[in-house]
């Protein structure tokens, strides 16, 4: 390693040299998604390949020339600190230091940098990096053009690195397990103008804001580019979090949120790497991927056979991807298959088959086991005739004599599984019970698995539903067969996640399996022949000439006041429940912004709840609606009139009141007059307003005439009216 | 090469009033003096692409079309002229010369394009990539007087936006097309056309040319099947690109043993097969250089950006040699003592200048009389215009036969055939014309 840091780019480079590298190291993914191997043990801290997550990404970052490195904990924060302080990082002299920062009650990366914000550790351009990322890629390009651009730019506060990643057309999921991700890029600037990492898959259309063009004469859409969630940050970053202290994921919230954000003007940009590998662990499946990249050495120089990592034992490396231990006891008729690594003193029994696996350290596995594209940690006992099958086992776990693993099996720290068990697909098996299942909705989901408060409430709450001794069953649906643990300790079988099966055979270690992606491709071939909806979109323009401006429907427009009128009824159901008048004025107001909906707009919708709500008291006949009516207005005329400044609105209100009567209630329709001349005594409505609009239905069809016929004698009276107005005027 | 050409000329377009009129419907409209429509006919010529159909909107502006092609083509190409009524939109303009079309590929060109984009290769590309549709894009001309002095306010402003393109990586094939009224709403792609290539382009400075090269078959197909669309742009061209991954244009062209569900059976177990099997067809761009020169007449703006550019800029286009002072002065031209023809202008022959004017990028045409003192800065005059004494044009389009007399002060007005306008009279940013 010391050879390793003469090649450091600030070496090089006298600016850098000046101000130390620093990156922040978040020892917490806040998230659940290893559960329940978390609960016992911190993410970081969950070997890979042998070694501790965190140890890759300290290597990497030690690799790339950062002289300092945050380590923030939270969950099992005494786990990841006592793991340092005895490891190679803070023991050995030089200048690659790394320091903890512990937090107990930070639930999200949000919180984390507002607490390393309270440190006030970092003094410039720092990598942002979760605990579970592995990469050989050299920062020295980005690092670069991140700083060219804050000389230039100051606004320019992150360069996100990306890499060429496409997923699958039918599981929309990366080889690591990701969803897709949407990215819009300037491909001159590479600055990032668009993400979106949810996107809905019922959706077929991808909306875009128009103003992204505006600026940008081009822009390439991605949907090939997969994030490795390394981060270059200016300081700027943390401030934004501390002023937005609403931002938890980085992602959902501060990435999206900077971008939304046009008052600040901050810009995010992105670097592609090429060759080189970045790749964080982020579920089953980029543990199971990302294992397989490391005994593939595409993570060079990061792995098992060099002394970057571990324990520093000389691993061999045979050919064939197979890599051994010193001290591995292996029976001659015992079949290694490639990509296979073995830990320090295991024991391979007579006969026993395994193939592109990893074998911890202290393992025993009997005779006749099949192991294939499984993960076994330390000092696990297998006994003889087991089959595991891409399945993950955890440290000082026991399978006794013919216990069967199917794919995707997750069996957590020292559980024993009894004689000729077979464990179903997908089950996750822990000593612990599954914590209660209302702590997974989506606020909690940063939520980090181990902070204490949670921890005991689920506790309780398990203990009675799902809990299990000896034989064990399950609460479950979706897990079919219940085994028996004959002669084991208790355990608890977790049923799956909010997701269903759908999540967990897409995140698992398991590979998707055969049906399920007929299934997808079925699916997807009878989507294609489903009619498409996005043709009524675009109507005929029926024009004349080839450039002719066509009127293209306006269906969205119709789209949003629709969603509008509904927004504005809730706001007007909460004014119901004693809200007070100005609150509803405000929300409404600022509905009409968020909308983008014209002042007329808001009268028409407001006008339209009124009436709606006229319609809830029970009436029998037209009187009593009558009544109900005038009743309503009254109450709320002086809202109503808010909106009303000029006849435009006016005029609206009096178009939707004729809607209402000819289409959605039509009780409303023989009182159409009455009500009209109500609205205009009670001076909601001006002689000006409902004159225009008699005026402008006079041309109209006879159908559209009913109802001007039905107030022709108000309108008459109307249109005499002015005269007398101006005798009062002049008597007076 | 066996395409055959529609040119789609137009007739008496609203958008160019009062610049045309019946006895100059926009075929003929001047360029350079020359009618519009010959740029195009030539550049096909130029590429050897001789078997076209000319529609043009209207009777009567058909015959004159006709009666001109007839003149000036007559052993060059060979040219139908239809006649289909105006208010006829261009995907019924093809629907009416449709059994005419018999090769296997269509180009259909917009009868107002001036451009030197070789049609040819449009052709060769649609060839070369199998497309069903391809079309020329070109970067989109920035309108307005480039660089004279009145425009110093313009400068920052940026070309306007007329397409969103969508393309991918190699910029060969076309993802994404939205032009008119859609071009200011937000941006709709279709997800599965960007899961299928991973990648797109979005571009707002590109300019759909007008210029498609299409598979005939399916051109006919559309337009029997979907009897609604009327434009070519508007509809025919994105419903192409619109459901370019799940065609429902190839359906006859498939062997019919493949919708037997058993043959297909085999296949099932492997996704990737099935999904080659899926109905695809491919829609194509050709993206002209930036150093093309690319431009519609379909604006009265245009039109004055077109005729400055094709004796300015684009010079080559005109077909005239330019003198030494980079003007074309025809040799029966006359001009009076201290008169100056400036650079990038034209005058034809005939046409008389007196004494002490000044003409600076501008086109005169045929047998015009003007005065002593005129200036005519940036404008077009048409053939037999009568300018008298003191008179100043600028930016300015006057038509045929006007009259105008002495110390008129003209700024950006479009003048109509056979206006007359009174002594002394000044007008700003009008459109004058008989009726």
């Amino acid at each position: 390693m010391a050879q390793k840091k003469t090649h450091r780019p600030s070496a090089d480079d006298p600016e850098v040299e000046r101000i130390p590298l620093q990156a922040v190291l978040l020892a917490d993914s806040f998230a659940q998604k290893f559960r329940p191997i978390t609960l016992e043990r911190p993410k970081v801290l969950l070997p890979l390949v042998n070694a501790p997550m965190i140890d890759y990404t300290l290597a990497w970052l030690e690799s790339v020339g950062v002289d300092e490195v945050f380590v923030f904990c939270c969950a099992h924060s005494q786990q990841v600190k006592s793991y340092l302080e005895n490891s190679q990082w803070t023991k050995q002299p030089g200048v690659f230091s790394v320091a903890t920062i512990e937090s107990h009650d930070a639930i999200s990366a949000g919180d984390a940098l507002r607490v390393i914000h309270e440190h006030g550790v970092i003094r410039g351009d720092f990598i942002l990096i979760s605990g579970d990322t592995v990469s050989n890629m050299s920062l020295a390009k980005a690092l670069y053009e991140h700083k060219e651009r804050r000389k230039k730019d100051p606004h320019a506060v992150m360069t996100m690195i990306i890499k060429q990643s496409k997923p699958s057309v039918l599981t929309h999921q990366t080889r690591l397990g990701d969803d897709e991700i949407v990215m819009a890029i300037d491909p001159e600037t590479k600055e990032l103008l668009y993400y979106e990492d949810k996107v809905d898959l019922s959706q077929r259309l991808i909306l875009l804001d128009k103003m992204l063009l505006v600026e940008n004469g081009a822009i390439s859409l991605h949907n090939d580019k997969q994030d490795c969630y390394v981060d270059i940050c200016s300081l700027g970053v943390l401030d934004l979090f501390v002023d937005n202290f609403d931002y938890q994921h980085l992602r959902r919230h501060f990435v999206k949120g900077l971008l939304v954000d046009d008052i600040m003007g901050c810009k995010i940009f992105t670097h592609e790497i090429q060759s080189s590998y970045a790749a964080r662990v982020d579920n089953f499946k980029s543990y199971d991927t990302i294992s397989k990249d490391i005994v593939q050495r595409w993570t060079y120089p990061f792995v098992p056979d060099v002394r970057y990592l571990g324990n520093g034992l000389q691993i061999k490396l045979d050919r064939e991807g197979i890599y051994k231990a010193p001290d591995v006891v292996q029976s001659r008729s015992a079949h290694i298959d490639a990509f296979t690594v073995l830990g320090n003193a295991t024991t391979v029994g007579d006969n026993t088959k395994i193939s592109n696996s990893v074998i911890g350290q202290g393992c025993i596995i009997g005779h006749n086991v099949v192991i294939e594209g499984s993960f076994v940690w330390d000092n696990v006992t297998i006994e003889d005739g087991c089959k595991l099958s891409h399945a993950l086992i955890c440290d000082g776990v026991h399978l006794r004599e013919g216990v069967i693993l199917e794919p995707g099996v997750i069996i957590s720290f020292k559980v024993e599984v009894g004689q000729n068990i077979v464990v179903p697909t997908y089950s996750k098996v822990s000593l612990l019970p599954q914590p209660s299942k209302q702590d997974s909705d989506e606020e909690l989901e940063y939520a980090d698995s181990n902070t204490g408060a949670i921890e005991s409430t689920s506790m309780a709450t398990v203990m009675n539903t799902s809990k299990l001794d000896f034989a064990l069953g399950t609460s479950d649906a979706n897990i079919s067969g219940k085994p028996e643990f004959q002669g084991s300790g208790p355990g608890y079988i977790w049923s799956s996640s909010e997701g269903g099966t759908e999540e967990e055979c897409r995140q698992s270690i398991a590979p998707i399996p055969a049906g399920k992606l007929l299934e997808l491709l079925q699916s997807k071939i009878s989507d294609n022949n489903a009619p498409d909806q996005d043709m009524i979109i675009t109507p005929a323009s029926g024009e004349l000439l080839p450039d002719s401006e066509s009127t293209f429907g306006d269906g969205d427009d119709d789209r949003e006041y629709v969603d509008f009128e509904k927004e504005v009824e809730a706001t007007f159901q909460r004014g119901l429940t004693g809200v007070e008048k100005e609150n509803v004025i405000l929300e409404i107001n600022s509905l009409r912004l968020s909308c983008n909906m014209e002042q007329a707009d808001c009268a028409g919708a407001l006008f339209h709840s009124i009436m709606k709500q006229a319609l809830v008291a029970p009436y029998s006949c037209k009187n009593e609606l009558y009544a109900n009516t005038i009743k309503e207005i009254i109450k709320w005329g002086d809202l109503l009139k808010h909106y009303l400044t000029t006849t435009d609105e006016e005029f609206e209100v009096i178009l939707k009141f004729e809607d209402i009567c000819s289409g959605t209630t039509r009780d409303f329709a023989p009182l159409f007059s009455n009500i009209l001349t109500f609205l205009y005594d009670k001076e909601i409505l001006s002689e000006k307003a409902i004159l225009s609009w008699a005026q402008e239905k006079e041309g109209a069809d006879e159908s559209d005439k009913i109802f001007t016929k039905q107030a022709e004698q108000f309108i008459k009276w109307l249109r005499e009216a002015p005269e007398e107005d101006d005798e009062d005027d002049a008597d007076a | 090469m066996d395409f055959q050409v529609v040119v789609l000329a137009g007739g008496e377009s609203k958008n160019l009033a009062p610049l045309v009129s019946k006895e100059i419907p926009k075929p003929l409209m001047p360029v350079a003096n020359r009618p519009v429509l010959s740029y195009v006919l030539e550049l096909l010529e130029a590429n050897n692409l001789k078997d076209l159909i000319v529609v043009v909107k209207g009777k009567d502006a058909a015959l004159q079309v006709g009666g001109w092609i007839s003149g000036a083509y007559v052993d060059r190409l060979h040219v139908e002229v239809a006649a289909v009524p105006e208010e006829t939109g261009t995907a019924d303009a093809l629907r009416a010369v449709a059994h005419h079309l018999t090769t296997k590929d269509i180009l259909i060109v917009s009868g107002d394009l001036v451009s030197d984009v070789s049609p040819g290769v449009v052709a060769a590309t649609h060839r070369r990539l199998g497309a069903v549709v391809t079309a020329l894009f070109c970067n989109t001309p920035v309108s307005g007087p480039s660089d004279t002095g009145s425009s110093v306010k313009d400068k920052g402003r940026k070309p306007p936006r007329v397409n969103i393109v969508g393309l991918d990586q190699t910029r060969q094939y076309l993802l994404h097309v939205a032009a008119g009224a859609e071009v200011d709403k937000d941006i709709k792609i279709q997800k599965s056309l960007l899961r299928h290539k991973g990648q797109m382009e979005i571009r707002a400075d590109l300019m759909d040319a007008h210029m498609y090269a299409i598979q005939r078959k399916i051109l006919q197909e559309v337009l029997d099947k979907k009897e609604m669309f009327h434009s070519i742009k508007h509809d025919v061209f994105p419903y192409l690109v619109r459901t370019q991954l799940k065609s429902e244009v190839l359906d006859h062209e498939e062997p019919r043993n493949g919708l037997n569900g058993e043959a297909y059976s085999p296949n099932k177990l492997d996704p990737r097969i099935a999904i080659l099997n899926n109905k695809t067809h491919k829609c194509c761009a050709y993206i002209a250089n930036k150093s093309k020169y690319c431009s519609r007449l379909n604006s009265v703006q245009a039109f004055c950006d077109i005729n400055r550019d094709v004796v300015g800029e684009a010079g080559h286009l005109s077909g005239y040699s330019f003198s030494a002072q980079n003007n074309i002065v025809h040799s029966s031209a006359e001009l009076g003592s201290k008169t100056t023809v400036g650079p990038h202008c034209m005058l034809d022959g005939g046409s008389k200048l007196g004494d002490k004017c000044s003409v600076k990028r501008s086109v005169i045409g045929r047998h015009c009389r003007i005065g002593s003192n005129v200036k005519i800065v940036n404008s077009v005059v048409m053939n037999h215009v009568t300018v008298e004494d003191g008179c100043f044009i600028q930016g300015s389009v006057i038509c045929n036969n006007v009259q105008i007399q002495e110390r008129v002060v003209l700024k950006d007005c479009q003048v109509g055939e056979g206006y007359i306008l009174t002594s002394g009279s000044e007008y700003k940013s009008e459109s004058l014309s008989k009726r």
